[in-house]
């Protein structure tokens, strides 16, 4: 099932709100890590600090209002977390599930490993989106930089706008919609027939992000399965 | 990791405060190289005078006598001598290289970190904030200035291995990564007749942006041939007596973010050397993309 952004604009009650200006991230962090289902928070100030909401291990909703820094919402398992600006290095790395949604840029490994979970980026995502993706889902409203995709297991990648060089370098089963071109394919990866279970998902995926992209605008890219088993062939090179 | 940030001041109105909000960028970046830093600061009076050349040394204590350089000068121009932090400042009414030559011929163990009309070169070991603090950051004026505070790979801890490389007139450089083919280029360099002071990989980008510099390339262009010849990982912001260049290699692993207003251009490893600069919330952010070179004058 694909997670929504839908209940991040949830009613909100009692808010708790942190100023990164007054307190620290440890502090922040430790709150959300004993938070329970249904809290709700507001980060103010984050002033690019890093590791920002990670960890978060509840069904809680989480406002931060400005730029954060590496690692924010990482590891999140079940938080609905929305930066109000750009993120950096690693936003929703190794996220479980829930969704993060990003309304500015981010930088790279943008949803890094990530085994579940809904990543939304209104803006572009940089080099290395969706590295080694084990299953979450990703949705980038501009492009996304170099080598992203590199070796993604599994999880799904939108992207609405271009992808840059070496796009699902030897990519497993990933499977990557892209609206605008892709400058480079890397290993092993290629474009692949668009079917109707692909425009049905890749539809639910859009919607999802709170877009309206039309579906038949979009490319797919897979992986070709070359290189899951050893080619005789190459036995030469070894 | 090596920390970089630095500022371009265009509103004339803000250059008295380029020290203290360099100050502020730069305490956001000192986790990433507590070890050595190092400051440019352009066009700072009491530092630097138009029509005079400034050599920036190692070191204070050194000896240097100002009778004896302004003795080996043409002349009616007169060496004044002065020590600020942990540099030692020389400066004459002559070209820098005529200087640089004085100084070697009277001081042959100094080690000139910084030359032109323009620009202080201030670098020293230790913790980035401290160093700041010695040399008074916090209330120097100006119209452009870099830090970077360093985490060494490649070379020694010491003030002359700590960044910015300032090999030409003016120009200065600081780089966040390592260069992997640096051996082969300062050979090659060498051949050309390029003289280096160390066995620091970032000097040779330096002399290399320094030489095609002198070949005729403009800023943009020698960074691009920068590009084709240097090989590893960086991110590089590179001045000049009037300009500012931010470039990151193809595989861009090192950082970099760039912000822009009307009144000031500003570079950074992180978003958070950014953070406090004044109408930030208004600025447009982005991270430059690799292998492009971005350049701003004054």
């Amino acid at each position: 099932m694909t997670t929504t952004l839908d209940n991040v604009e949830a009613q909100r009650t009692s808010v708790q709100t942190f100023d990164l200006k007054l307190g620290g991230v440890r502090e922040l962090n430790k709150t959300l890590h004993h938070a329970t289902d249904g809290d709700t928070f507001a980060v103010d100030h984050p002033g690019g600090k890093h590791s920002i909401a990670v960890g978060v291990n509840a069904e809680v909703d989480i406002e931060i209002n400005g730029h954060v820094g590496y690692y924010a919402a990482g590891m999140n398992q079940g938080g609905r977390i929305t930066i109000n600006g750009n993120a950096g290095v690693g936003v929703a790395e190794n996220m479980m599930s829930g969704a993060v949604h990003v309304t500015g840029d981010a930088s790279q490994s943008a949803g890094a490993t990530a085994h579940g979970g809904l990543l939304v980026i209104d803006g572009n995502a940089s080099a290395r989106c969706g590295i080694s993706m084990k299953g979450i889902d990703i949705v980038v409203g501009g492009n996304i930089g170099h080598m992203s995709a590199f070796m993604a297991q599994a999880g799904r990648l939108v992207v609405c706008g271009d992808a840059g060089e070496a796009l699902g370098d030897s990519i497993y089963e990933a499977r990557l919609y892209v609206k605008g071109t892709a400058a480079s394919l890397g290993a092993d990866c290629i474009a692949k027939e668009m079917r109707e279970e692909h425009l049905a998902e890749l539809g639910e995926l859009l919607r999802a992000a709170g877009r309206d992209d039309d579906p038949a605008d979009f490319t797919r890219y897979g992986s070709a399965r070359t290189l899951y088993n050893f080619h005789v062939d190459n036995s030469s090179a070894y | 990791m090596c920390g970089i940030a630095a500022l371009q001041l265009r509103n004339p109105k803000l250059r008295d405060e380029l020290g203290s909000l360099l100050t502020t960028m730069l305490c956001e970046i000192v986790d990433r190289g507590p070890d050595s830093a190092g400051l440019a600061v352009y066009d700072n009076p009491t530092l630097t005078t138009d029509g005079r050349s400034t050599l920036s040394l190692l070191g204070t204590g050194l000896g240097i006598n100002a009778a004896q350089l302004t003795a080996l000068l043409p002349e009616d121009s007169a060496a004044e001598v002065a020590e600020v932090g942990d540099t030692t400042f020389v400066s004459a009414e002559v070209p820098a290289q005529e200087l640089a030559d004085a100084v070697a011929a009277a001081h042959p163990q100094a080690v000139i970190a910084g030359r032109g009309e323009r620009v202080a070169v201030m670098k020293s070991v230790g913790h980035p904030l401290e160093i700041a603090e010695r040399y008074g950051l916090g209330a120097m004026h100006g119209t452009q200035a870099v830090s970077h505070t360093r985490m060494a790979t490649e070379s020694a801890v010491t003030a002359g291995g700590s960044h910015p490389f300032s090999v030409a007139d003016d120009l200065c450089l600081v780089h966040n990564g390592s260069f992997s083919n640096h051996a082969s280029v300062r050979r090659e360099l060498k051949r050309l007749g390029v003289q280096f002071d160390s066995e620091n990989d970032t000097e040779v980008g330096a002399r290399y942006v320094a030489h095609r510099l002198e070949q005729g390339d403009d800023l943009e262009t020698a960074l691009v041939n920068l590009g084709e010849t240097l090989d590893g990982f960086y991110t590089l912001v590179v001045t000049t007596a009037d300009s500012m260049a931010v470039v990151r290699d193809p595989i861009a692993c090192k950082p970099a973010i760039i912000a822009e207003t009307e009144d000031w251009v500003a570079m950074a490893s992180e978003f958070r050397a950014l953070a406090e600069l004044p109408g930030i919330e208004n600025a447009r952010i982005f991270e430059p993309e690799p292998g492009k070179v971005y350049t701003w004058s004054l």
